[in-house]
């Protein structure tokens, strides 16, 4: 187990709101770790639209998810945020004072405040409807790869076209038994040289590819032995393989954000409109997650959030202290922690 | 306006009136059909809007766009009449147009 680390604030959910919330926070010396269950930062910027433009951010008429992400990264640098992607928040608990923050990574945090801006929840994998997929969970069928090894030997079979069933039909080849890629059409949303090199494999006799779609599993006691398949022309086969590995992108869950003993109002943490604040004083709200009387799923609506979370933040680290409302156009102060004065 | 009738897994059927200019998946939202999730909210970017045209249909509501068919790669039991109801714009034409919701956007 790593050891603990110790944060005024931990932001959970690098969107574009909880990015934000790093420079709120960062004005006023409060200090900030921010977790992602992504593998880079942006939320559903990055994950659900990097390339779509966004119209109604102040002051910027046209800008792309991907764009406004590295905007904000840029913007909060001069707090030197410390992120910590891939890692799923399972637990948070209080503590005397302040917080407890566990990740399925292993990682753990003891933090004053703690903000939730985790949008619509943890993005994970989509688990496709195939009847019986249960059964095999975890034994025979497999969202992600954690150790390549525990493949090797196997007859593995991998569904879907982008560019995680590409990738990992390249890196389970070598050590695979055999490979089967299934896709429903000879179309690739993956990177060119990922489907070429596929492509290399199959002319040199080292893996297949077939199209179809998956219609049922066979096998027995969470042990698959056989993927039946309808083909494109509607003719029905059997795919055999012992390891199964869909990749049909993935889907916004609430996730563990459940289990942290906060107030719920149908999936959403309700907060009051000064604070930003849950049910739990010191553990705020803001972006998607939050509910409140007129709420609107803006990212400007959680840009005000953020900088209203991060007075109350203030005096939760500070007790007893007067905050002085100052402006980064004429403060010297707020000018030195930007690193413009 | 234009009829369009969704016609949900256990069968039945929810007939709204859809405005021009708007999406099918809009309309479908708008009215608290069961089935649409549209995750992204429209951006061609989730394929949890996946509906199947009906056979009568799918000359009027067009083809897919290059776009939509990579993201039908992320849908379950994709099948020639399968669409993304974000794709399929309100129109007179389509005045009492017909689509089935799957079992489950997953």
């Amino acid at each position: 187990m790593s050891e603990t680390i110790t944060t005024d604030a931990v932001i959970i959910g690098a969107g574009p709101c909880g990015l934000f919330a790093v420079f709120e926070l960062g004005l006023l010396d409060i200090k900030a770790h921010v977790i992602d269950i992504l593998d880079r930062p942006g939320g559903q910027c990055a994950e659900l639209y990097p390339e779509k433009p966004i119209y109604d951010i102040p002051a910027l008429p046209i800008v792309t998810g991907q764009e406004l992400t590295a905007r904000l990264l840029d913007q909060s640098k001069p707090f030197h945020p410390e992120y910590h992607f891939n890692q799923m928040v399972t637990e948070l608990k209080k503590r005397d004072s302040g917080f407890e923050i566990k990740t399925d990574g292993g990682l753990v945090f003891h933090s004053k405040v703690v903000v939730v801006a985790a949008g619509g929840g943890s993005f994970q994998p989509k688990k496709p409807p195939i009847p019986g997929i249960d059964a095999y969970e975890g034994t025979s069928v497999f969202y992600s790869v954690k150790k390549i090894d525990s493949l090797s030997g196997k007859d593995v079979l991998i569904v879907g076209g982008g560019d995680s069933a590409l990738d990992w039909t390249l890196n389970l080849q070598p050590v695979a038994k055999s490979l089967t890629l299934l896709h429903r059409r000879d179309d690739f949303r993956a990177a060119p040289d990922s489907v070429r090199k596929m492509r290399e494999l199959v002319a040199g006799g080292n893996m297949q590819f077939k199209l179809g779609q998956v219609t049922g599993l066979k096998g027995e006691a969470g042990v698959l032995s056989a993927a039946t398949v309808k083909g494109n022309d509607g003719a029905i086969f059997d795919i055999a393989c012992n390891a199964m590995l869909p990749f049909f992108g993935l889907t916004m869950k609430l996730g563990p954000v459940a289990d942290w003993g906060l107030n719920l109002h149908e999936n959403l943490i309700p907060v009051d409109t000064a604070m930003f604040q849950s049910s739990e004083p010191g553990i705020f709200a803001i972006g998607d997650i939050n509910t409140y009387p007129g709420k609107l799923k803006l990212i400007l609506s959680g840009f005000h959030e953020a900088a209203l979370m991060a007075q109350q933040a203030f005096h939760i680290k500070n007790p007893g202290e007067r905050l002085l409302f100052q402006y980064t156009t004429s403060s010297s102060s707020l000018q030195k922690k930007l690193g413009v004065a | 306006m234009a009829k369009i009738t969704f016609i949900l897994h256990n069968g039945t059927e929810q007939a709204v009136n859809g405005t021009p200019g708007m999406s099918v998946m809009e309309t479908a939202i708008k009215n608290m059909v069961p089935g649409i999730d549209a995750d992204c909210g429209g951006a061609c970017a989730c394929a949890t809007c996946h509906v199947y045209v009906e056979p009568e249909w799918t000359e009027k509501t067009g083809a897919r766009s290059s776009m939509e068919e990579d993201m039908l790669d992320f849908a379950f039991d994709v099948r020639p009449e399968s669409r993304l109801s974000c794709q399929i714009k309100v129109t007179d034409a389509i005045d009492g147009l017909r689509v089935k919701v799957p079992e489950k956007q997953f």
